[in-house]
């Protein structure tokens, strides 16, 4: 096991670098020159030389990667020219409210998708299967803004349960956090559990012609023991693929749903970055993002051996 | 079988709906095992003995359709509530599937699959069924039957997991025990071993016997009773003595004829059953076994032949030109 989880780290270098030169050059392809940015339209051709020279941005491109790359080995991913926060400043500040978003938003999938898929597997060809799978595939062509301005609609405006906008951190008002956060964790949930069910539900259905139900079914087990202990286990695989998959890509912040709801998260600092051309903010946040990403895939490939004792013992 | 009746399969008829039409997978199937008594069930692949055997265990698709009566206990499984039949399973009616590397849960250890049968029926501490689980382990011939119970299926060569599939169906000390060619996955060294140790267990627990085959040579020695099947029917039934001294059926003499000899000479050709059994969604007329067989007359295609006596009550056969009155027959 140890073996497998340091083999899996080493894959993780090659990709990171890969990433970050990815990051780096594209941010550096995009057109304008950063020292005009900062000075403005009023800037003097000696000003802008001189903070070219300053910034680094007369040396040739690779050059400036590596100088680039060895400040955040160093731990310094930059700082922003205009509020003069550095990355780590403005990531640890907004990365909270993502990451709880994101987990709010994948435990609410995980609850509506998982026991819908087990009861549509046991019960597959059913009116409720096909009712039940014909829902989930409505729901995944329905888009997020759209959700999010029904369930504001619906909660906010029309029974004013929930506060339409807003956010106060955790720690403040925990109560308070919370409430501000149903909504688009919701929001970001109904978009996630029709591909959580429908993944489950047709492993399950694999699973359940398994020679191995059988024999469970023969054992006399009660059928919530074989669809639980049995049949679940070994149908989770593609489930814990796509539930890294989503959490990987929302730890990037959900754009539109921060957006719609003013979440301060990493979504909005995202974009925000890119209208002001803030691009050190844009480079750093965009390898921190890819960094958990990678990250993420690495624990779901962790999640698989615990899983499955084949792929633990290598013989898969 | 005489005095006390264990399970009785009278008139069953298992339909699958496929799209290429209805097919008749068991075909008005009779028979009788008594407690404590092995029968071997013997036929070709897809000649229904495994449909049969899901028949009896109440385990099959979803859409196939049964008809007839399972009296198993004196309690016909086709009308028991859900519940009921759950209680049964495992607990007096045990079944070993053929392929033992798919009928274990690969991501569950052995212990717990054991257990897990375990106390289910019987009220059972985790000690003592972690004791018990030891103790089946090491009844099936499994080394080391305490390491075992943490290892998982894959950890274990197929012979060893068909004896943790045995120790499983054995655990709760079953009145009937289905083996659905229980060897067949197996390599052939394993093979007396397995049949041996099912054997002995069922010796020593009294308990009654299915052998599923389709090999006649593993029920030579070891069964009372044999029922031979072809094409979803059973076509000979007799006790296994009377059915090796003299089979009736062609086709129970063409299985007996098409097994390999030690004492044949080197490159002697094997008499094969030529053909295919019939396409199990187009129902022939007659005798399902006419088409292959070299006895067969007009009469054998126009009309099917039921289950008859021959000199004894108890073997029966399907033939309307049995073995011995060929000669006759055949002119």
């Amino acid at each position: 096991m140890l073996l497998f989880v340091a083999r899996r780290l080493l894959y993780l270098i090659p990709v990171l670098i890969a990433v970050s030169l990815l990051t780096f050059f594209i941010a550096s392809l995009l057109p304008g020159d950063l020292a005009y940015t900062i000075l403005g339209d009023q800037a003097t051709p000696e000003n802008v030389a001189a903070l070219r020279k300053d910034m680094g941005l007369d040396q040739p491109v690779w050059i400036r990667y590596f100088g680039w790359l060895g400040n955040i080995l160093q731990g310094d991913f930059g700082r922003s020219f205009r509020t003069g926060q550095t990355v780590l400043q403005a990531v640890t500040e907004r990365l909270p409210v993502s990451f709880e978003l994101m987990i709010l938003a994948e435990i609410m999938g995980l609850v509506i998708g998982v026991p819908l898929a087990i009861v549509c597997a046991a019960r597959s060809g059913s009116a409720f299967d096909r009712f039940m799978t014909g829902s989930a595939f409505a729901m995944l062509s329905v888009p997020a803004f759209l959700s999010a301005i029904l369930l504001i609609y619906l909660f906010a405006v029309e029974l004013r349960w929930l506060p339409a906008t807003g956010y106060v951190p955790f720690t403040e008002d925990p109560a308070g956090n919370l409430r501000f956060m149903v909504l688009p964790a919701l929001t970001l949930a109904l978009a996630e559990w029709p591909g959580i069910m429908r993944v489950l539900r047709s492993d399950m259905i694999a699973t359940l012609q398994e020679d191995y139900i059988a024999l469970a079914k023969a054992k006399g087990l009660k059928a919530s023991r074989i669809l639980f202990v049995h049949a679940l286990k070994p149908s989770s695989l593609t489930l814990v693929t796509i539930t890294g998959i989503n959490i990987g890509r929302l730890i990037g912040g959900a754009v539109i749903v921060e957006t719609i709801f003013a979440l301060p998260g990493i979504g909005r600092l995202l974009v925000g970055a890119i209208y002001t051309r803030d691009l050190i903010i844009l480079q750093g946040v965009v390898l921190l993002v890819a960094a958990g990403f990678v990250i993420m895939n690495f624990i779901v490939d962790l999640l698989y051996a615990v899983l499955d004792p084949r792929i633990r013992h290598g013989h898969a | 079988m005489t005095g006390n009746t264990l399970l009785s399969v009278e008139d069953v008829v298992v339909d699958l709906p496929t799209p290429r039409g209805n097919l008749r997978a068991v075909d008005h199937v009779d028979l009788t095992v008594g407690a404590g008594q092995t029968l071997g069930v013997v036929g070709e692949s897809g000649c229904g003995k495994t449909m049969l055997s899901r028949a009896i265990l109440q385990l099959l698709p979803k859409k196939a359709k049964l008809s007839g009566r399972v009296m198993f206990d004196g309690q016909d499984l086709l009308q028991l509530p859900p519940e009921k039949l759950r209680k049964l399973r495992g607990r007096s009616l045990a079944v070993v599937f053929q392929d033992p590397m798919t009928s274990l849960n690969p991501v569950l250890t052995i212990g717990t699959q054991l257990i897990e049968t375990l106390q289910e029926h019987l009220e059972l501490n985790d000690a003592t069924a972690t004791r018990r689980s030891v103790e089946l382990l090491a009844a099936v011939g499994i080394p080391a039957p305490e390491q075992r119970l943490a290892q998982y299926p894959h950890q274990l060569s197929g012979g060893m997991r068909q004896r943790v599939a045995i120790a499983i169906a054995l655990s709760c000390e079953p009145k009937l025990l289905i083996a659905d060619e229980p060897t067949t996955a197996l390599d052939v060294t394993i093979q007396a071993q397995i049949l041996d140790l099912l054997a002995r267990e069922q010796r020593r627990r009294h308990m009654a016997m299915i052998l599923i085959t389709h090999d006649l040579g593993v029920v030579a020695g070891r069964t009372d009773e044999v029922a031979v099947m072809y094409a979803g029917r059973v076509v000979e039934r007799a006790p296994t003595p009377a059915l090796f001294k003299k089979m009736r059926m062609p086709y129970t003499e063409a299985l007996l004829a098409a097994l390999p000899k030690l004492d044949a000479a080197p490159h002697t050709p094997l008499p094969a059953i030529s053909g295919r059994p019939p396409d199990p969604t187009r129902p022939l007329q007659g005798c399902s076994f006419s088409p292959r067989c070299r006895y067969a007359m007009s009469r054998c295609q126009r009309e099917k032949p039921g289950l008859e006596a021959a000199e004894t009550s108890a073997h029966q056969f399907a033939c309307f030109h049995p073995i011995e009155t060929h000669a006759d027959a055949n002119v």
